[in-house]
């Protein structure tokens, strides 16, 4: 089906306009933002910007000073059961009753949102498959190990099989193979959810993310798919070109003439190399800059050992949008 | 309702899984016990009634009862689990109430396993077994009350010690405000209308006239407000947490 139902387009969670003060301390402040289904939607920041107050009032655990969160059409504060019911939510850190076994933590959770009989069996069967639970189902939850505490949490989260999925940091604390299998997790539930993640762990947005939010001091500072939020980076399409028998004035003359470039800064000069960073005049002219630098190495009879295409960083563009608001503050 | 019974279930499981729950229980029957008759004299007193089982139920649920409430909320508090519960799809009054209930049930437990001291009696002599009845429903009250109160002090701190303590303390000043040998004293000092006021307060006149074997309609309003009370007061600390 080409034209998608009119609920289909109605977003799953709706921000409009949101604020958080506690006191005088503004924590999120007019934050507005979609989430649609199919969307995996990373919430990126620095520590204390406000990404864990956003998760709790989208999830209504803390009540909002100003705005409205719709999830799934239901307002949070007015219509709190109809909008609880849609989510599956992972707090920060995942805690989890401590005096029960893996099993009877997930019927408790699964009962509450009212599974019974059969379907409570099957949701607790199915989520203990999915987050790999199976060696420890009778364990009680205060002997397992973070991982195992940590897919608990997440089987928690998914037991309903909701819409929506919000998850505060849902990596964190994991070893490298449990991160890969999360987000593997998590890619596969992107498809037919609306998922809602923070981190600070920039390569998992790039590997996970359809778009990503990066906020500082409770207010949105860009947004964006991942390609987008990277070519923001002032190194996005620039050439790294590593030269041997030329000398750098020669490459900076010579490469600072191309056409397409706008600026050669070298960045190592140890003879017989010299490694230069060019960049484009125009970020939109995609390959023409590369084939430029190759003419002119022909030309000039340079021997090209290595040159590289930078797509940008997002870790840079991260630390430029976070810190030069830390800057002016 | 369903709601309140998965979280009252949860709660109950909770006392016992941990052993604590059954020295619990061995404690209050050996402290019931010994007060009614080391220093109750149940025996010698050679009355065929259990006034000196009932007398000590303030003094006895005094600690014990904040003992069993004090992890209510600050558990959750401490664990973070609060967030867990709070956002699942049910309204936080189910939470209170249910967890309330599953600590109620538990201390009922308690009283109930007192009943062979009522068998005792009924073997020893010929008691008036409907005041026995209204005893019992009058320490049943008591424990909610208590309870409740302890409800309130374990929403407002995530440290199970100090909510014992506050407990302790609120509920005490509920017992000697309109306990007899402290109002005396009081009445020397402050105005009688002041003294008078703040005994309204206690549990004493209340729990008397269950003893008694009164069951007044003014003594069971006063128990539900006892508890009532603290409840709101939770869901008030609760939300104000949040906020």
């Amino acid at each position: 089906m080409l034209v998608p139902a009119p609920h289909a387009i109605e977003a799953m969670i709706q921000v409009e306009n949101l604020s958080k003060a506690f006191g005088p301390k503004v924590a999120v402040n007019d934050v507005s933002f979609s989430v649609q289904r199919g969307e995996i939607l990373g919430f990126l920041g620095p520590n204390g910007a406000g990404k864990s107050t956003t998760m709790r009032m989208i999830t209504g655990f803390i009540p909002p000073t100003a705005g409205v969160v719709k999830v799934g059409g239901h307002d949070v504060t007015e219509k709190p059961i109809e909008a609880k019911r849609l989510i599956g939510y992972l707090p920060e850190s995942a805690p989890l009753y401590t005096d029960m076994t893996v099993e009877g933590f997930l019927a408790f959770c699964a009962e509450v949102r009212g599974l019974n009989g059969a379907d409570k069996a099957k949701a607790i069967d199915r989520a203990i498959e999915m987050c790999f639970l199976k060696a420890v189902r009778h364990q009680s939850v205060d002997t397992l190990s973070k991982g195992y505490r940590h897919r608990t949490g997440f089987a928690q989260a998914v037991i309903h099989d909701p819409d929506i999925l919000v998850m505060d940091e849902p990596t964190d604390g994991l070893d490298p193979n449990q991160k890969h299998e999360v987000r593997s997790l998590i890619r596969r539930m992107g498809q037919s959810k609306a998922i809602i993640f923070s981190t600070h762990i920039l390569e998992e947005v790039e590997a996970v993310c359809t778009r990503a939010i990066v906020i500082d001091q409770g207010r949105i500072v860009a947004n964006g798919s991942p390609d987008e939020l990277k070519a923001k980076s002032e190194l996005a399409n620039s050439y790294l070109v590593s030269i041997n028998g030329t000398e750098a004035a020669t490459v900076r003359e010579k490469l600072g003439s191309v056409i397409q470039s706008a600026k050669v800064t070298i960045v190592n000069d140890k003879p017989p190399t010299v490694v230069a960073r060019v960049f484009p005049k125009d970020a939109g002219s995609d390959g023409a800059l590369g084939q430029a630098i190759f003419s002119v190495a022909k030309q000039s009879d340079w021997t090209v050992n290595e040159i590289k295409k930078e797509e940008g960083r997002l870790d840079d563009v991260f630390r430029n949008i976070t810190l030069s608001d830390t800057q002016t503050r | 309702m369903k709601s309140i019974w998965t979280i009252t279930k949860r709660e109950l499981a909770g006392y016992f899984n941990s052993p604590v729950a059954y020295v619990f229980l061995v404690i209050f029957l050996l402290m019931t016990a010994a007060f009614t008759f080391l220093i109750g004299q149940f025996i010698d007193r050679g009355q065929a009634n259990l006034q000196a089982f009932f007398m000590w139920h303030p003094w006895i649920y005094l600690f014990l009862v904040p003992a069993v409430g004090m992890r209510l909320w600050s558990e959750e508090r401490r664990l973070g689990t609060m967030e867990l519960l709070l956002t699942m799809p049910i309204t936080l009054w189910h939470c209170i109430i249910g967890k309330f209930l599953a600590s109620w049930l538990f201390l009922t437990l308690a009283l109930v396993m007192t009943f062979p001291i009522w068998i005792t009696v009924n073997y020893l002599g010929n008691p008036e077994n409907s005041v026995i009845v209204a005893s019992y429903i009058g320490s049943f009250f008591l424990a909610g009350a208590y309870l409740s109160i302890t409800s309130m002090t374990s929403a407002f701190t995530r440290n199970q010690v100090i909510s014992f303590i506050l407990s302790v303390v609120i509920c005490l000043f509920l017992v000697l405000c309109g306990w007899p040998p402290v109002t005396d004293v009081v009445e020397t000092l402050a105005p009688r209308s002041i003294v008078e006021f703040v005994a309204a307060f206690s549990v004493m006149p209340g729990i008397e006239q269950f003893n008694n074997g009164q069951i007044d309609s003014r003594a069971v309003i006063y128990f539900l407000s006892v508890i009532g009370f603290p409840l709101f007061a939770t869901s008030v600390i609760i939300r104000g947490l949040r906020a």
